[in-house]
């Protein structure tokens, strides 16, 4: 399991790595945390001619925070993401999420924006952002450019970041008044750490009389990408979440989706476990956005 | 029982423990020899094919590769490789010859300067093949005419054997009822994390062939060197390497036949390390692949009568000893149960599939997850609790040794004082309100109820009953204790070891039995050549078998000593005590003779020595296994493993029905293996048999889609336990001594994974009653419950 | 494809080589710098086994590239190991928890211990677990290793306030 030959480059800038994956027409691609891109490499099913390092740039690295929004450079560790008070305290969610990414080795190497740009439909961060409408920026030689998340994930590991782009950071909006969210993450897998079979992300915002005035709500593992599910965030607004409302809005799930059969489970398994987990998300998403009220 | 003991049974570090921790133990990966290439090996695509032509030209011309070899002309100088069963027109060889039976077999093999070049080659071979139809379940392979794995044989039937023991059919008829079932054991294997590896050197000045290999296999040795058509004493297997894990498959024979041609060949050591594809794949580790369907004759009382077993085991395209796992639960055939006759017919068919390899238990832990779902069954059915059922059909504590209808003695044991301190143990009235409040609260939550056997020491006698043919009764250990002149003991023993301390173990009994300390009792491996006879550490034996071996050889390092001593104090020998390696006059102790005083003698004052006695301090011995040199009766009758320990489990579970994904919440073990060497070990080998049966009861699965494509090449698609995976465990344990053993040792090797398969079934069918559902095939998958609960009951 | 010269500092000593860039740090490590403590399970970073520490973070060293490490510094479970080459503490309580069996994943449990024990002086047995979760071990069934490295805590804490 050794990789095929191929030559390296430590890239000193953004600006470099462009111009090489611009010249080499997708014969280079760029080595992150590595986490995907080595197995693939040993595997002998990914064989680029050329492997880009882009882990000393100092520039994309890093957690900025804004007024409105949590800026992650892309080669920030998910371990870093894990452990961040701004992360922890202005999008929990993220935090959630990055919680059930593998094992701490994986962490600690992984970045955010590797696992953003592989676009597998069951993985963690990008559930998590697609439920906080994060949007990404990538650059290329004719410069950058911006992607809302809902525009990204086009299909199985399919994302709108060409060959010849480069991830170079992603924005999560935060939503005002944060101690009336709640957040929650769902997976099953069959072991701890696995790739999830089914996951469920919830983010909910309540007023001060309890009725919900923020749902977004997304699932993984059950759809060619992770997608939101605008008809069930719709028969939450607006109301007072209870078990009623949550029954109600899950029916708009099986709408939404088109789950697919593989060695793990079946569409089926992944239709009825959707709802069940979706159903959790919400209800501990409410709990604990209550929680943040009293 | 212990309380007389120093060491033995007293909690003492491992001495294998300190290399481990300190990253300086010598797995094959670690053996280094100058100028050493390496090889990898060229897969099979395709389940089932011709190999019309293989291009090497362009691999070979590559600057750094020594060589691309074929099978076929590997053929022209070595023979097939001998199989457990007589087979011959089931060929197999190192390398595919005209054939690939499997997708992974292995049809040419690389040496190169280093693994990466090695792997770049692979790349550049051109095999031209001619895909057949391949043959993969192995009902169909049973009653198939056409596709053939090996046409020459004519079927795809190895193996048809039938045996009877006592009155199965009066027993039928006269019981008061009867049930039938199947049960499906997945096929799965232990796994170790490293894999198999094997380094070859070849040296024309001595003629002699060294070999070093991640083994643990009886008679390698012989099979190597009859296969390379080489004289025995030609070939060094250095049993020094750590193995890392193998609990029964690094076998490894077509790997060590391959760089033991090669390094001949090139004049160069060659080494070939399996990747965790291809150890996956066409590592030849596989495990049982069963199918049994099972009637239980039974009385309204609970009384279990007689079963009628038909098991068909699918053991791949090149069998190995993967049959022979069919024969030896015979040594166990009705668990720990006075069940008074046995139908037992055994299949071993052959699919285009790899090869089944010994397991961890070798065919034991199936057979007991099938006699167990039988017992529960047999509960369920006449409402009867499964503790009691069990209470009223287990072998009671005043009938040992207790024969079974195929002729084994089972030794010692008192199953029912264990099953009590499991339940005492496990609260088991509390665990029912636990398990009846997680229901109420929507969990489907479940108690397992299993007890068990590790049959344990040894003796392949069974494979005389499935074949008889050569009269081979011995079973044997052998093992060497030499005292150096200034009194240092060193233990020699004669084969590999891989986790289980068995230099722990020897250098335990010598310091108990000559009254020294342990921790300075020196053991060594010797090599194939110059090491005592041995049977490798298989089948549970080694406390056993090693254990009662150095038991033997340290009292004839004591009779020495004391007649050393009576000699030289002038007294005969009746009238001298031995303590702690000195010899003294009883009632005057002033008359001694000190260790060091005795050793000087022996090693250097040859005039000090009785009259016959050689110079020198040490003893060999040899000890065979109780019970054994016979051969089966006319009735198929034999003893078969001597010793008998026994385990009961209980382990809780709740599913989550949203998820239908199972979770081990708490596990109470018991187990009895009569005396315990070193508790830390046998500790040791109950929870990691536990994890071991829990992965096989819950996850791993090595999968063959329809068309023969293997599914399961990474540890991404097969999944074993992490810690996450394992509940907490609490043991009890029990002694009743072996008769048998130098010091009343059992086997605990096998440990917790003969009965954590059927422990967390009988959990799991516990859980799903409520539903009216059960599932008796293993790995009880997530999607496999989701499945379950969706379709229409039918228990 | 053209080689390239790399300097790690493995176990506070500078040591150099010669690389391909597809050559693993797992593999630089075993053959290059003859460290063979750090064991090759799966290549494809699932079992653990070949788990060091990075700038005193573990990772698993076959899913990075000899030549990232350039620069770095790099922790073996030799690199635990007191100067003389006696066992270390956390060591220690392996071996008498019997924290092992053939010993093959030990090196890599070691390691992740370790920087468990750094980080945290009281770990309960969910951070263990965490610490643990990426290694696989298919001899012990885990509970020993726990127990050797609650054993290790309880003796750090213990040396600390005496």
């Amino acid at each position: 399991m050794k990789p095929a030959p191929f030559e390296y480059t430590l890239a000193e800038t953004v600006e470099e790595v462009v111009a090489l994956l611009d010249d080499s027409e997708g014969d280079a691609v760029i080595i992150a945390g590595g986490q995907t891109l080595m197995p693939m490499m040993a595997l002998r099913m990914a064989r680029p001619e050329m492997v880009v390092d882009i882990n000393g740039i100092e520039d994309l690295a890093g957690i900025i925070e804004d007024a409105d929004e949590v800026i992650i450079k892309a080669c920030t560790r998910q371990t870093t993401a894990l452990e961040s008070a701004i992360v922890a305290g202005r999008i929990p969610l993220l935090a959630k999420a990055i919680a059930f990414v593998g094992h701490q080795q994986t962490r600690n190497r992984g970045t955010v924006g590797g696992s953003l740009s592989l676009g597998d439909p069951a993985s963690e961060i990008p559930l998590a952002a697609l439920t906080m409408n994060a949007h990404v920026t990538l650059q290329s030689v004719k410069g950058v450019r911006t992607v809302p998340i809902g525009e990204f994930f086009l299909g199985p590991m399919m994302t709108a970041c060409e060959s010849n782009e480069l991830m170079v950071s992603v924005h999560f909006p935060c939503w005002p008044n944060s101690e009336r969210i709640g957040t929650s993450f769902h997976e099953v897998n069959e072991r701890h750490g696995d790739f999830a079979i089914v996951a469920a992300a919830a983010q909910i915002h309540l007023d001060d009389k309890g009725i919900c005035t923020g749902a977004a709500v997304a699932i993984g593992g059950a759809h060619d990408r992770p997608i939101r599910v605008p008809g069930l965030e719709a028969k939450l607004l607006e109301n007072k979440i209870d078990k009623e409302v949550i029954q109600l809005a899950l029916q708009e799930i099986s709408k939404a989706i088109e789950p697919f059969d593989d060695q793990h489970a079946s569409a089926d398994y992944r239709r009825r476990t959707a709802q069940t987990l979706a159903e959790r998300a919400i209800t501990d998403a409410v709990a604990d956005a209550q929680a943040g009220l009293q | 029982m212990t309380s007389n003991l120093h060491y033995i049974s007293k909690k003492r570090r491992v001495k294998e423990d300190k290399r481990f921790v300190s990253g300086t133990g010598k797995y094959i990966q670690d053996v280094v020899l100058p100028n050493t290439k390496h090889a990898a090996v060229l897969q099979s695509p395709y389940p089932n094919a011709r190999i019309l032509s293989i291009e090497k030209a362009a691999a070979e011309a590559i600057a750094g590769v020594q060589i691309v070899l074929t099978g076929e002309e590997l053929a022209e100088h070595i023979d097939p490789i001998r199989l457990g069963l007589k087979l011959p027109e089931v060929k197999w060889y190192p390398l595919a010859v005209g054939t690939a039976r499997y997708v992974g077999e292995w049809v040419a093999i690389v040496v190169a300067d280093n693994p990466y070049l090695a792997e770049d080659a692979l790349e550049l071979i051109e095999v031209d093949y001619e895909p057949l139809e391949p043959i993969m379940d192995p009902e169909e392979a049973f009653e198939e005419k056409s596709r053939l794995v090996h046409p020459g044989h004519g079927s795809n039937v190895l193996y048809h054997g039938h045996f009877t023991w006592g009155e199965v059919e009066d027993d039928f008829a006269m019981a008061d009822d009867c049930l039938s079932f199947r049960a499906r054991w997945g096929r799965s294997s232990t796994v170790p994390i490293e894999t198999f590896g094997a380094l070859a050197s070849w040296d024309e000045g001595t003629e002699i062939l060294d070999l070093w290999a991640s083994i643990q296999m009886p008679n390698f040795v012989e099979l190597l060197s009859s296969t390379l058509r080489f004289p025995l004493n030609n070939v060094r297997l250095h049993q020094d390497v750590d193995v890392g894990g193998s609990y029964g498959v690094k076998r490894g024979i077509k790997h060590s036949v391959l760089v033991g041609y090669l390094c001949r060949k090139l004049r160069v050591p060659v080494r070939l390390i399996e990747d965790r594809l291809v150890n996956m794949s066409s590592g030849d580790a596989h495990g049982p692949d069963r199918i049994f369907d099972t009637n239980v004759a039974f009385n309204k009382d609970g009384i279990i009568k007689s079963l009628k077993i038909r098991v068909l085991d699918d053991a791949g395209a090149y069998p190995g000893r993967g049959p022979h796992q069919l024969a030896k639960p015979i040594s166990a055939i009705v668990g720990p149960y006075k069940i008074n006759s046995v139908d037992y017919e055994a299949i071993s068919v052959t699919t285009n599939k790899t090869g089944q390899v010994p397991v961890r238990g070798f065919g034991q832990a199936p057979t007991n997850f099938m006699i167990e779902t039988a017992v529960d069954k047999v509960a369920r059915h006449l409402g009867m609790d499964r503790l009691e059922i069990r209470r009223r059909n287990l072998i009671k504590h005043d009938e040992f040794p207790y024969e079974i209808p195929s002729g084994t003695k089972y030794d010692s044991g008192d199953y029912h004082a264990v099953l009590d301190k499991v339940i005492d143990k496990a609260k088991y009235d509390e665990l029912v309100k636990r398990r009846d409040t997680a229901r109420k609260n929507g969990k489907w939550a479940g108690i397992g109820v299993t007890t068990c056997l590790e049959p344990s020491g040894g003796n392949n006698i069974f494979e005389y009953l499935m074949e008889p043919g050569a009269e081979i009764t011995t079973y044997m250990e052998g093992c060497e204790v030499r005292v150096d002149p200034h009194g240092k003991i060193t233990g020699i023993m004669g084969t590999t070891t891989s986790g289980q301390g068995h230099e722990t173990l020897f250098a335990t009994i010598l310091g108990e039995d000559l009254e020294f300390d342990p921790d300075d009792i020196r053991i060594l491996h010797a090599d194939s050549l110059n090491g005592p006879p041995t049977r490798s550490p298989v089948a549970s034996r080694m406390a056993i078998m090693l254990g009662s071996s150095a038991a033997g050889a340290a009292q004839k390092i004591k009779d020495r000593a004391m007649k050393i001593a009576a000699f030289n104090l002038g007294h005969p020998i009746e009238d001298l005590e031995y303590s702690e390696g000195n010899v003294f006059l009883r009632g005057d102790p002033g008359q001694k003779l000190t260790w060091q005083e005795i050793c000087f003698i022996a090693h250097r004052s040859y005039h000090k020595l009785p009259a016959g006695m050689d110079p020198g301090f040490h003893a060999e011995n040899v000890f065979q296994v109780p019970g054994g040199g016979k051969l089966p009766d006319e009735k198929n009758r034999v003893q078969i493993y001597p010793c008998f320990s026994f385990q009961a489990h209980i382990p809780y579970v709740e599913i989550d029905p949203g998820t239908c994904k199972v979770e081990i919440l708490d596990y109470v073990v018991g187990h009895d293996c009569g005396t315990v060497i070193n508790p830390d070990i046998v500790r040791g080998m109950m929870i990691g048999g536990i994890a071991h049966g829990i992965g096989a009861a819950l996850f791993e699965k090595f999968s063959y889609a329809p068309d023969g494509q293997f599914l399961t090449s990474t540890f991404a698609d097969y999944l074993m336990p992490s810690v996450y995976e394992m509940p907490p465990v609490q043991e009890v344990e029990h002694c009743t001594p072996s008769p048998l053993t130098s010091h009343g040792q059992k086997g605990s090797g096998e440990g917790g994974y003969l009965g954590a398969p059927a422990a967390i079934s009988s959990a799991i069918n516990d859980a799903l009653a409520p539903l009216g559902k059960s599932i008796h095939e293993l790995p009880m998958r997530i999607n496999k419950i989701h499945e379950l609960i969706m379709t229409e009951s039918e228990t | 494809m053209s080689k390239l010269e790399i300097a790690v500092t493995v176990n506070g000593k500078k040591v150099s080589g010669t690389v391909e860039p597809r050559m693993s740090l797992l593999d630089f490590l075993r053959s290059e710098i003859g460290l063979t403590g750090t064991h090759m399970g799966c290549e494809h970073g699932v079992c653990g086994a070949c788990s060091i520490l990075l700038d005193d973070v573990p990772v698993r060293s076959c899913l990075m590239l000899a030549v990232q490490a350039n620069n770095h510094s790099v922790t073996t479970v030799e690199g635990l190991c007191n100067d003389d080459g006696s066992t270390g503490e956390l060591q220690d309580a392996f071996r008498d928890a019997h924290g092992m069996q053939c010993g093959y994943c030990t090196p890599g449990m070691l390691i992740s211990a370790h920087a468990l024990l750094e980080a945290n002086k009281d770990p309960s047995v969910d951070d263990i677990k965490e610490a643990i979760g990426g290694n696989l071990c298919r001899c012990t069934g885990y509970i020993q290793i726990i127990e050797s490295i609650q054993l290790a805590a309880t003796r750090k804490v213990e040396a600390g306030s005496s």
